[in-house]
């Protein structure tokens, strides 16, 4: 039986009531929300926090509206409930594509955006995702709300911008119209990590392509973006040529590592072959 | 209808949560024992400090290989007659290796306690890749050994050496090929554990363990730990899923007896998810080199095999005494061949002993995948069909019995019409032509073929015992006066149904309702001896057993009928009436039927005041013991579709249709449960699975991150069909079937791969088919899947 060392527990009622819980228990308290990274990892003694702050009750951070020209997404939304979001998804069927193959049902009934996004796993899909919408990162701490566009949030493998005694409050996405967007993952099995994945946003504009974003998932992306070969598609026509040469530029940028799920070739080749394949898909649904 | 589809009457429990795992039991008083485990592949322990652990308020003790020393139970023999470490004592030699235990007031101290234990290591060069094993360089594993200066286990051959090679020599067409048949595990849900209760005023140790043999563990337990048998009761619980790997006695069962017995208490331990994928009995790790040789018409002739197999750091494969490659020499398969030979040199390497475990009836798995893996690479060098060349060598129903080359004697089959109800169901010719016009576009389709004929039901045990027990089973079948029944049988279930099936083959020949039949497994105290339920021996053994008493019942049934009816019992018929009741069965005079007594009738009569004649005892009830003649031979003929993404090397199990027949079937409903779970097995394998470990000996798939279990979304909706050619020998015809689909599967899947690369040129590739994988293979650059990834 796999049972965790002993910690700390407390209930947070209210975004203040958390920061407050997490400036008394100090930096070696975790913030739980659906629990699917940190609890395995406390099981199996690979994290050993002091305390947990459970913000399951922060219904303010439940939410997913359009808000002023953007997607708000709460960060205790649960995957499930974005996957179901005609709203989000309507926008963006790359949130559809995305969470369809995150895990399992069990999984994506408790798993929170917010929590998959801290916890920074290089292998994690919704960080490419909102990396290919260039989405801002709202986060909460003591000296109040700052704003983190979501290229700066990720610092390293289980690194973020979210310091100790801050909250991840939401995810903003500009709600632009008309553009397409799609997510590719190859996994050995549904719901293992990906063993790569590659998330497009397109719009095009006079017959050329307007911006385009790419997010990369665990091929070793800075930022899981590829601005390289975002550049280089933007005012390109649209075509099988010129996502294929994205593609093989995305691929070139990134530093994979080789695992048991496969080869360093293999994940570049990946990475280049999604990408193409997300551009395509996310072409024709423009 | 006594046989036939009926609801498993055990999951009235299961499905309500009911059920009775060794987790569920609960005893006053109970402690909690927890291992601590070696984080090195191979090391030296220079000292074990335990004080800190002592020291923790909630400890009760903490048992090192020096306590077991001081009671000589620091050993202990594995199933192969070799001898595994309980505690490490002098060296650690597997990653996960236990080297000390702890007992406390509850799990999470005992978890605690583990982290307060100082252990300092001197690590040595670990042995990871079985093909260097015997290298002259490679550090010797086993030094325990007196006199052992090697890697070498055993070297083992079968066959006729001579006449192979001559038939090789003039062969006109010859192929070889090696593959590996990779570590995996059984990974059964419920993981492995024991509560164990030693009474000092009694002396009885009673141990709750979800073991697939309870009645062997009983006797070992008896011989190692010189507790008397008679004091020792093994209570087998529900159990959640087995697959093999809870045949053995693992050191954490040795370490909760002796917690017991230090503390005076109860104690209970549970190991987690990767500690039983690390440390607890793994299946196959062969690394297998064959070939064909063959006319250029398609005859096959011979078949020549080397192996290499990987036995870990402890031989302990659970096979019989005799066969120290279990029964891998039915790899002829199928097909009429001239001659076989067959060698197999086991080592150790630094990695858990086991070896048998997962559904694969004493390595014919590993048997079944090398030929059907050998067939095909024939075909495509002879440019034939490999349905085509299956259907011109496989034997002929007039063949059987048939006598292998390798010594088996097959007891009967109808291949043929196997093969073309598999071929029929598939639309083999136009999967074929559709085959072609995707290949024309340039898209990569499949279709992979495998003909496997098993040998389960082990055995006569003149050739087969494991330690010295032979492996006939027992049964006992009471009667009660309103004719209820009783059986009791030595196997054990894990989830095959046998309170279902076994209370059939009671109701099928007493004439008497299946509900009425009550099946008493699990527990030593309650049932006969015998030696449980692995390599699909159940039905082909117990199942026997359980056929044989009956009649033994039905017969001394006939004498008091006969005192009841005041005729002599060569008067009296059996007589079976289908009703939409059920079956009733009554013992009936002669020319007058309407004189008869139903067995509830007699069972009354036989407990009464009725007067017997002399010699003839009252009440209902016998006792038998089964040893079967010869092993039983399942057979089945299984097509599988993929279709293969060449971007992303990614497989689709399209489709799968598996013909069995395995003899006469007790309850259709659950023979195809287990089919459909044995192919999923085989899905597993063949895409997924494989447990491979890096330079250093870690293990890199020690939890189901790592290791995959297929499901529902991987697995195609099975086609199957069924024949019935029954055992000759067997009582009811039956032949056995619980590990028939885990055999057949993998060969059919990795051969509908390795047929959609063909347009590569592509003639093999080792499982598992991970998109990674295949990629790599269709580049012409594979990696060895049993190690890390470079």
């Amino acid at each position: 039986m796999q049972v965790p060392a002993q910690f700390e527990y407390a209930r947070a009622q209210s975004v203040s009531h958390a920061l407050s819980l997490l400036d008394r228990y100090g930096p070696e308290a975790r913030v739980v929300a659906g629990g699917h990274s940190l609890i395995p990892m406390m099981k199996l003694r690979l994290a050993q926090p002091e305390a947990l702050i459970d913000i399951n009750d922060l219904s303010e951070l439940s939410r997913i509206e359009v808000e002023g020209g953007e997607l708000v997404i709460g960060a205790l939304v649960r995957h499930a409930e974005l996957l179901a979001s005609a709203p989000a998804t309507g926008l963006f069927p790359i949130f559809q594509d995305a969470e369809r193959v995150i895990a399992d049902p069990i999984v994506r009934n408790r798993g929170t955006v917010g929590g998959s996004l801290c916890q920074g796993d290089p292998s994690e899909d919704l960080s490419a995702v909102f990396a290919a919408l260039r989405a801002t990162a709202i986060i909460e701490g003591g000296d109040g709300r700052r704003s983190v566009p979501i290229r700066d949030f990720h610092e390293g493998p289980y690194e973020t911008a979210v310091q100790a005694g801050e909250l991840l409050i939401e995810l903003r996405v500009p709600a632009t119209p008309g553009t397409g967007s799609a997510y590719v993952k190859v996994e050995r099995r549904v719901g293992d990590w990906a063993v790569a994945a590659a998330g497009a946003v397109l719009s095009v504009a006079g017959g050329v392509i307007e911006r385009a974003g790419i997010g990369l998932t665990a091929v070793g992306a800075e930022h899981f973006c590829a601005p390289e070969a975002e550049e280089y598609l933007t005012g390109r026509e649209p075509g099988e040529e010129a996502f294929a040469e994205a593609g093989r530029i995305a691929a070139e940028h990134c530093s994979p590592q080789p695992d048991q799920r496969g080869p360093a070739d293999y994940k570049r080749h990946l990475a280049a072959e999604l990408t193409a394949r997300a551009l395509r898909t996310a072409m024709e649904r423009i | 209808m006594s046989f036939g589809r009926m609801h498993r009457k055990e999951d009235a429990r299961f499905i309500r949560g009911r059920g009775n795992y060794v987790d569920d039991v609960r005893l006053p008083g109970m402690l909690h024992g927890a291992i601590l485990r070696s984080p090195h592949a191979h090391a030296r322990i220079l000292s074990i400090d335990t004080s800190a652990a002592e020291a923790h308020p909630k400890v009760r003790a903490v048992i090192t290989g020096q306590t077991l020393a001081g009671l000589n139970l620091a050993w202990m023999p594995t199933l192969s007659n070799d001898v595994q470490a309980v505690l490490a004592t002098d060296k650690v030699r597997f990653q996960g290796q236990e080297v000390a235990f702890v007992v406390a007031e509850d799990a999470y101290s005992a978890r605690d306690a583990l982290e307060l234990i100082e252990v300092d290591y001197e690590p040595l060069d670990a042995v990871v890749d079985a093909r260097r094993a015997l290298d002259e360089d490679s550090p010797v594993i086993r030094d325990d050994l007196e006199g052992r200066t090697s890697n070498r286990i055993f070297d083992w051959e079968a066959g006729d050496r001579e006449r192979t090679d001559a038939i090789f020599a003039g062969a006109e067409v010859t192929i070889n090929q090696d593959m590996i048949y990779p570590r995996v595990h059984p990974a059964p849900l419920e993981t492995c554990g024991a509560v164990a209760d030693f009474d000092k005023v009694t002396g009885k140790l009673t141990v709750w363990c979800p073991t697939q043999a309870p009645h062997a563990h009983r006797t070992l337990y008896a011989l190692v730990a010189g507790l008397p048998e008679h004091k020792i009761r093994v209570i087998s619980p529900d159990i959640g899923g087995g697959f093999g790997g809870k045949v053995g006695i693992y050191p954490g069962y040795v370490c909760a007896i002796v917690g017991s017995i230090v503390t005076g208490r109860p104690v209970k331990w549970m190991e987690d998810r990767s500690e039983n994928l690390m440390a607890t009995a793994f299946a196959r790790d062969y690394h297998m080199s064959g070939e064909v040789a063959a006319t250029r018409d398609g005859v096959i002739q011979a078949i020549r095999v080397k192996v290499l197999a990987d036995h870990g750091a402890f031989n302990g494969t659970a096979q019989p005494t005799k066969f120290p490659a279990g029964f891998f020499h039915v790899f002829t398969g199928s097909y009429d061949l001239q001659a076989a030979h067959c060698e197999v040199t086991g080592v150790y390497t630094n990695k858990a002993p086991g070896g048998v475990a997962y559904a694969c009836s004493f390595r014919v798995t590993e048997a079944v995948y090398l030929v059907e893996r050998l067939i095909d690479v024939l075909a495509a060098e002879l440019g034939l069909d490999p349905a085509e060349l299956r259907l011109r060598n496989l034997l002929k129903p007039d063949q059987f019995p048939y006598t292998s080359p390798t010594g088996w004697e097959y007891d009967s089959g109808d291949y043929i019409k196997t093969m073309r109800m598999a071929m029929d169901i598939a639309g083999y010719d136009k999967l074929r032509a559709e085959q072609a016009d995707k290949r024309a576009r340039g898209e990569l389709m499949g279709i992979g073929i495998s003909f496997f004929t098993e040998a389960v039901g082990a055995g006569p045990r003149k050739h087969m015992d494991i330690l010295g027990l032979g492996m006939a089973d027992g049964a006992e079948l009471r009667v009660h006066p309103t004719g209820k029944a009783v059986l009791r049988v030595s196997c054990q279930s894990q989830g095959q149904g046998h309170e279902t099936t076994f209370a059939q083959i009671v109701g099928h020949e007493l004439g008497i309702p299946a509900d009425d039949v009550e099946v008493v497994h699990g527990d030593t105290d309650q049932t006969p001896f015998g030696l449980g339920t692995y390599g699909s021996r159940s039905t082909p053994v117990s199942g026997a057993a359980t056929a044989i008493v009956a009649r033994k019942v039905r017969e001394r049934a006939r004498l008091v009928a006969a005192a009841m009816l005041e005729c002599s019992p060569d008067d009296l018929d059996w007589q079976i009436d289908e009703s939409a009741e059920g079956r009733a069965g009554s013992w009936a005079v002669r020319g007058d039927p309407a004189s008869r007594k139903s067995m509830q009738e007699i069972a009354l009569a036989a407990h009464s005041a009725l007067e017997l004649p002399d010699g003839v005892e009252g009440h209902l009830d016998a006792v038998t013991v089964y040893n079967p003649p010869n092993l039983t031979y399942p057979f089945g003929a299984y097509i599988c579709v993929v279709d293969v993404d060449p971007g992303t090397g990614q497989v689709k199990v399209r489709r799968f249709v598996a013909v069995d027949d395995c003899g006469v079937r007790i309850n259709p409903m659950i023979v195809e449960g287990q089919i459909h779970g044995g192919l999923a097995d085989g899905v597993g394998m063949a895409l997924m699975q494989v447990m491979a470990f890096d330079e250093e000996g870690n293990h890199l798939g020690a939890s189901f991150m790592d290791y995959l279990l297929p499901t529902s979304m991987e697995c195609p909706s099975w086609e199957l069909g069924e024949t019935v050619t029954p055992s000759p020998h067997h009582p009811l015809g039956a032949k056995g079937v619980g590990e028939s689909a885990t055999v057949g599967s993998p060969p059919a899947v990795v051969n509908a791969v390795v047929d959609a690369l063909a347009p590569y040129g592509i003639r093999h590739a080792d499982m598992p088919l991970t998109p990674a994988n295949v990629w790599r293979v269709i580049q012409g650059d594979p990696f060895r899947t049993d190690l890390a990834i470079p």
